[in-house]
């Protein structure tokens, strides 16, 4: 039978403050194991919380960003579980008096625009990191606890049960990624586990208005992993179904090597977390005039920006679309443009080369080893003829491993084009004589036979000849 | 008069006058600890050392002409619940037997700064539950009064300590009474701040929303003096007040001419002991022959707030006390996996009372019963604070018992949590609205004390003090001392 897909995501993403939400401490990753830590986050007795500021006004940013609604008067919550890298056996959260509700976003799959509407937003502090001494969590005798990612801000970001499919989980994603980074309030990182999502999935008949029973996926950590576990998680759940069984309602945690999803615990086993207003903080209000202020210094978030690099710069809906949905590459085509850079020359490099260079490499565009400056000068060899285009791709290698500018590249090997038109029509006369029976064929009407002749000359001059003066004038002496 | 049986504004005079050092006070004190504290047990942990240390401190300033704090060379204590750098801090609980804390509390902070001179760490009720200290995991405290009743609690270790001169001063924590219950039943003055008066940073949470911490003093004048220092807004605590410290010695004025008193009828329960009834009625008569004027008030919902106050302390108490989990600090029992760790870890080291209130706090919290219960307390809550909002509306101050009874007999009350809890019914309606409230010697039923409870506005410490000083210099109750069997 076929079946609607009913969606909703938990995207929980870390908050790039230089403190943690509740106290002092960095936030730094990667430092030694229990260094970013003090008494507060530590959760030791007698210790209090108090807010970081920065936390608010980032979630706040967010949540005008993912039109949201700004409750004026906001608070924190005790969410009670025992965990050994939670300190105090309870995650200072937001339950029902979040700082934001009621969003939306607008995503496009295949051409079509959609709204996902978002539930709320709320503020958490991070749990620490668990270091099991053997290679799983069974095979271990022991486990040590890092307390340093304890009481890094977090946001969590929840959508409506609106997404219908693994395509439009993934689009929400990547699309609440962009809005983070534009925002410049998460690094976004998903590989440092500074961007997680859970998701719920159900299935329900066509047309019918009840939700199916949902099963909640953990533990998916790439872009690929929420696509994945959810297309496996679909079929799993219609094979039940249409075996004329039941989905049962559980958490299930995503296995990325096995490609499968398993059961963590069922709703009988769930937690209870015994939810109470945290009497240690105050409430949040939040002073429209600041709210207004926030919404009015927003920076150009990736529709704008978008419909920006179309209307200005020409570019097309989909190629616009590609280069703003990372702020890092529009930053990058931006900076080119500047550079005088032709905006469609441009942007079909960073599509092109360039996206080529990073995806075999495995990183991004901000590590990227040619510099929006470099770029441009290249292409501006191209512009004045000095290279030809498939020369141009030959000596953009050369930058990414050298790091040298383009024109010294050209320089050094020789690679100036030829366009000196009497050089060029000494070798043209040369590749004629030397190649009758192609003339021929040419003069028969083979126009293929050109191409041919276009190519001997190229090899002469090892690519180098102005290619549009090597036309012109082979045509001429034909 | 031996040295320890003076008050701190007294011996702060003596001190400055060079008639004594305050190594010679330490040593005064330390030797009264000696002698006593075997029979009174009102200390966790001594630190004599670093106390004279402190004390020569002092005395060298004081050689170089500087000028010194009204506390400063002057013995003291602290409920072994706020956190001291350096210092075991153990809430009276195994589960903390041996923690150091590496950071010392707001006001440890802020007496360290002024060279108040720290006799010990005292005795309290474990995680400060309880009103007898018998609650305590390592061992009762005695009333200095008779050897043979309970000192009160929580704070009966802060309480007996200032009352058998094993300390000029003390300070307390108060969530339901702990200050002014022990205060007392030991004859000493005992001064709960409005909410957030005092910053709770170092203060190990018992329940968040009600704990408050206060001084224990031989008189209201020391009283004001503890006050000045303790008091005010701290960045490190969100619920601390942001307004300015008025001086509370400013209020040590004899005359309360015109100050309208409300007596709660509420608060004269049933089960009131008659002498103590007698004590302060009298005492209302003699502060309306001072110039008071005196109505009779209802607050209705004063029954309820007992009951309230046993959902929402220990639906508190159950989260903050989640993190002794024998994880990363204090006692741990190692089991097979870790929920059996932490399963043995707490049931090892927690006393009765406190798995007692951790249960009912979590009951109260589950999903099915909080609105029943946790979700209906906060109501009654907000009822109490409207009867106190009421009643301020015409009067300036209330009177109230401070404990429908004097110190009753170590054991009487063990086995029946109600009874006990019941002692509370006069002060716990105060912390559930947030205002102050001083316990005052007003009297002695059988030759043990008796406190008088004088509540305030909210930031109303200014009146009470003038209240409780105005009486207390028209009285005598809070010359006596108990004699230890001395005699």
């Amino acid at each position: 039978m076929d079946y609607e897909i009913v969606i909703g995501l938990e995207i929980h993403t870390e908050l790039k403050t230089n403190s943690k939400i509740f106290c002092g401490c960095s936030t730094k990753f990667g430092s030694e194991q229990n260094t970013n830590v003090c008494p507060v986050c530590l959760g030791l007795p007698g210790v209090l919380p108090v807010i970081n500021e920065k936390v608010v006004e980032f979630a706040v940013k967010a949540g005008l960003a993912l039109n949201c609604e700004i409750l004026p008067f906001s608070k924190f919550d005790r969410k009670n579980y025992y965990y050994p890298d939670l300190p105090k056996n309870f995650q200072t959260s937001q339950y029902d008096l979040p700082i934001a509700v009621n969003g939306h976003l607008d995503i496009e799959v295949n051409g079509e625009t959609k709204r996902i509407n978002i539930t709320r937003i709320h503020m958490e502090e991070d749990a620490g990191k668990l270091v099991h001494s053997g290679a799983t969590i069974s095979s271990s005798d022991s486990a040590l606890v890092d307390y340093n990612r304890t009481g890094v801000p977090l946001l969590e970001i929840v959508s409506e049960p609106d997404i219908r499919s693994a395509e439009e989980a993934r689009a929400y994603l990547e699309k609440v990624k962009a809005i983070l980074e534009y925002l410049d309030v998460s690094d976004c990182k998903m590989e440092e586990g500074s961007l997680r999502c859970d998701a719920n999935i159900s299935l329900r008949p066509h047309g019918q208005a009840a939700l199916g029973t949902k099963a909640e996926i953990k533990n998916l950590n790439s872009f690929r992993s929420v696509q994945r576990g959810i297309e496996y998680e679909v079929i799993r759940q219609e094979d039940i179904l249409d075996e004329g069984g039941r989905v049962i309602q559980e958490t299930r945690t995503w296995d990325e090597n096995k490609g499968i999803t398993a059961s963590m615990r069922s709703k009988e086993q769930a937690h209870d977390y015994r939810y109470l207003p945290e009497p240690d903080l105050v409430p949040i209000v939040v002073d429209p005039a600041r709210v207004a202020e926030i919404r009015a210094n927003l920076p150009e978030l990736p529709d704008a920006r978008r419909q920006r690099l179309m209307n200005d710069h020409g570019l097309s809906e989909y190629d616009a679309g590609i280069i703003t949905s990372s702020k890092a590459v529009a930053d990058y085509f931006d900076q080119s443009v500047q550079n005088n850079g032709d905006a469609k020359v441009v942007a079909n490099w960073l599509m092109g080369e360039v996206s080529k260079h990073l995806n075999s490499e495995g990183i991004t565009i901000l590590d990227c080893p040619v510099s929006p400056k470099q770029l441009t000068e290249l292409l501006a060899l191209i512009e004045k003829g000095i290279i030809s285009n498939k020369i141009a791709k030959a000596v953009f290698e050369e930058m990414w491993t050298s790091r040298k500018d383009a024109e010294v590249i050209v320089k050094e090997k020789g690679l100036v084009q030829i366009s000196d038109s009497s050089e060029i029509v000494a070798i043209v006369e040369s590749v004629i004589a030397a190649n009758p029976q192609s003339v021929a064929d040419f003069k028969a009407g083979k126009d293929k036979a050109i191409g041919f002749l276009v190519g001997q000359i190229m090899k002469q001059t090892k690519g180098r000849a102005n290619p549009d003066m090597v036309n012109t004038l082979l045509r001429e002496r034909l | 008069m031996e040295l320890f049986k003076h008050t701190a504004s007294q011996l702060h005079e003596k001190i400055i006058e060079k008639e004594i050092s305050a190594v010679e006070l330490t040593k005064a004190v330390l030797g009264r600890v000696d002698s006593v504290d075997k029979d009174v047990q009102a200390y966790i942990t001594r630190t004599s050392e670093t106390a004279l240390a402190q004390a020569q401190a002092v005395d060298s300033k004081i050689q170089r002409g500087e000028k010194v704090s009204v506390l400063a060379g002057i013995p003291g204590a602290l409920k072994d619940n706020i956190c001291t750098k350096g210092i075991k801090t153990t809430c009276a609980s195994k589960i903390l037997a041996t923690f150091v804390p590496p950071y010392d509390a707001t006001v440890a902070e802020k007496l360290a700064a002024e060279d108040a001179v720290i006799v010990g760490k005292a005795n309290m009720d474990e995680f400060a539950m309880g009103g007898s200290t018998e609650n305590s995991g390592f061992f009762p405290t005695h009333n200095p009064w008779n050897l043979e009743t309970v000192p009160g609690g929580s704070s009966g270790g802060s309480a007996a300590a200032v009352a058998a001169g094993e300390a000029i001063w003390a300070l307390g924590s108060d969530t339901g009474g702990s200050i002014r219950q022990p205060a007392a039943y030991c004859g000493v003055v005992g001064l709960k701040p409005t909410y957030g008066r005092v910053s709770r940073y170092g203060l190990v949470a018992y329940a968040s929303s009600l704990d408050q911490i206060g001084p224990i003093t031989r008189d209201v004048t020391d009283s004001a003096h503890v006050m000045n220092i303790i008091s005010g807004y701290d960045a490190k605590d969100s619920t601390s007040i942001n307004t300015g410290v008025p001086d509370y010695t400013k209020s040590l004025v004899n005359n309360i001419k015109g100050l309208k008193i409300g007596l709660p009828k509420e608060y004269f329960v049933a089960g009131m002991d008659t002498e103590v009834e007698r004590a302060i009625n009298k005492a209302i008569e003699q502060l309306v022959a001072l110039g008071a004027e005196y109505k009779e008030i209802s607050m209705p919902h004063t029954e309820y707030a007992l009951s309230a106050y046993y959902m929402i302390a220990p639906a508190e108490a159950s989260s903050n006390l989640a993190r002794y989990d024998g994880v990363s600090f204090g006692h741990r029992v190692e089991g097979n996996d870790i929920i059996d760790m932490y399963k043995k870890t707490r049931s090892e080291a927690f006393g009765a009372e406190v798995k007692r209130r951790i249960m009912l706090g979590t009951y109260a919290l589950s999903s099915g019963y909080y609105d029943a219960y946790y979700l209906k307390a906060l109501k009654v809550r907000t009822l109490v604070k409207q009867d106190f909002d009421k009643a301020f509306e015409q009067v300036d101050v209330l009177i109230t018992p401070t404990a429908p009874t004097t110190a009753f007999k170590l054991g009487e009350k063990t086995n029946d949590p109600l009874a006990m809890y019941l002692q509370d019914v006069c002060t716990i309606p105060v912390n559930l609205s947030g205002v102050p409230a001083i316990s005052i010697p007003c009297g002695f039923a059988a030759g043990m004390p008796i406190g008088m409870q004088i509540i305030g506005k909210p930031l109303g410490e200014e009146t009470i003090i003038r209240a409780a000083y105005t009486f207390e210099q028209n009285n005598d109750y809070h010359k006596g001392f108990a004699t230890l069997g001395e005699v």
